[in-house]
């Protein structure tokens, strides 16, 4: 399966994402900082999956991520896989973990919250919670959901 | 010893909470405290709060340091469109401590890591107001003789007072028990309940005052405030909900003592405060002290 979707891309050497859920593609290009690179990029969205109904497929020549930038999209994506590879092969597969601290991407819920109105760096702690995660605002001590990542 | 401030009462442990507690005691014995000449302290007020700042700048003056700061942020640079890290960062300069109460809820937390002196929340919009809790339970702990398993009743607006958020949270290291006395609008957030629950601590909601008066050792009384408020309707619903009268009295524990962070409107008639059961106003006398225990705890003094 995996094998026939990374040969109709013929990647010869970068890393694919997988298994993002397909409403999330656009906002995962967002947080990997992916928009303005040079690199080829290969979106695939909306594409059926046994599990996830339909599912976003990112496919990047040429980059490799630290695990810290992978593991951002496990706030919106937690069940990707990333594949990293090299001279077409599947060198490496890689699964997310929760990141402790959300920086920068997410933005308070709380209309009162300082970060809201002063130019701040937003700061969150990452919480499980009843299988969802919760962001618990470092600055106002207010959770905030996931939906709020940009 | 690292620059410590307080901005949530989670920032002080169990053993923090009982050293300043100790050490107010100490200076309500002796107020005349003068080991802090020399020092300046900055009281930053971006909202009046005239209760609370003149807590704070009495306790200053009693440890022998002097004040500066303002009780008003529209004759500051603030209005100008200064920024928050801005000002601190400037009144740093000059100072020892900042102590700060803000609209906006996180702004002491933030001023906090934009200062290098300690800096003391005196409330940041709904969120935090830790003096305030020590010295709700210095009040506890002085009416009662002890803080370990005590019944806390909590009335009225549950929902946004952060008074009841936050001696919740500090009093779950003394085993209590909580009954929430409060309309269903105002009822106590999901999330403290959680905390509780996580915590193996008991909670019985009612929305009756009679139902559990006479159960209490503490019946913590807070106000419906307006300023909480986004539906005006929503406010006029709630607002005079519990009324507390001295002829309700009758049958509480001898021990049972009235706390209120005041101000008060109606939700203690004036026929309770000559009852034996009222500390209200002792209770807003305990702040000096516990301000003053605060503050030299944070200097590094005692």
């Amino acid at each position: 399966m995996t094998r026939k979707e990374l040969v109709v891309s013929a990647l010869e050497n970068g890393t694919v994402l997988d298994h993002i859920p397909a409403e999330n593609v656009y906002k995962a290009l967002d947080i990997l900082n992916l928009k303005g690179i040079e690199s080829q990029i290969t979106l695939g969205i909306n594409l059926a999956s046994k599990v996830h109904g339909k599912k976003g497929i990112i496919k990047i020549a040429d980059k490799f991520f630290e695990d810290d930038e992978l593991n951002k999209l496990a706030l919106i994506a937690p069940n990707a896989t990333v594949n990293v590879i090299k001279e077409f092969k599947v060198v490496e597969k890689k699964k997310l973990e929760m990141p402790k601290e959300v920086v920068g991407i997410a933005k308070c819920r709380n209309p009162k919250c300082v970060t809201n109105h002063q130019p701040i760096t937003t700061r969150f702690t990452t919480v499980q919670k009843n299988n969802e995660i919760q962001l618990l605002c470092h600055f106002c001590e207010k959770i905030t959901t996931t939906k709020y990542i940009i | 010893m690292s620059r410590k401030s307080l901005i949530s009462i989670w920032d002080f442990s169990k053993e923090e909470i009982l050293h300043v507690l100790e050490t107010a005691k100490e200076f309500e014995q002796n107020r005349v405290q003068n080991f802090l000449e020399g020092k300046v302290i900055a009281s930053l007020f971006f909202e009046p709060s005239t209760r609370t700042r003149l807590s704070f700048e009495t306790a200053i003056n009693r440890l022998g340091a002097k004040v500066i700061g303002f009780s008003d942020a529209s004759n500051t640079s603030q209005s100008k469109g200064e920024t928050l890290k801005d000002t601190i960062k400037m009144v740093n300069n000059y100072v020892d401590m900042i102590v700060m109460r803000h609209p906006l809820e996180g702004s002491s937390r933030y001023a906090s890591e934009v200062a290098t002196v300690p800096v003391v929340n005196a409330g940041d919009g709904a969120n935090q107001h830790p003096s305030q809790t020590l010295l709700d339970l210095y009040s506890i702990l002085k009416t009662q003789g002890k803080l370990e398993g005590l019944t806390i009743n909590m009335v009225g607006d549950l929902k946004y007072g952060r008074t009841t958020h936050s001696l919740l949270q500090a009093m779950s290291h003394f085993n209590p028990r909580f009954i929430f006395t409060a309309p269903k609008e105002l009822e106590m957030p999901r999330e403290y309940k959680d905390f509780l629950d996580s915590k193996g601590i008991e909670y019985i909601e009612t929305t009756s005052l009679d139902e559990y008066l006479n159960d209490c050792d503490i019946l913590y009384m807070t106000r419906v405030q307006q300023e909480r408020f986004t539906d005006p309707m929503e406010y006029e619903r709630v607002k005079d909900v519990y009324r507390l009268e001295a002829s309700m009295l009758g049958n509480v524990k001898d021990n049972m003592k009235i706390l209120h962070p005041l101000p008060r409107v109606n939700e203690i008639d004036q026929d309770v405060d000559e009852t034996p059961y009222a500390y209200y106003f002792t209770q807003a006398e305990n702040g000096l002290y516990v301000r003053m225990a605060i503050i030299s705890y944070l200097l590094g003094y005692r």
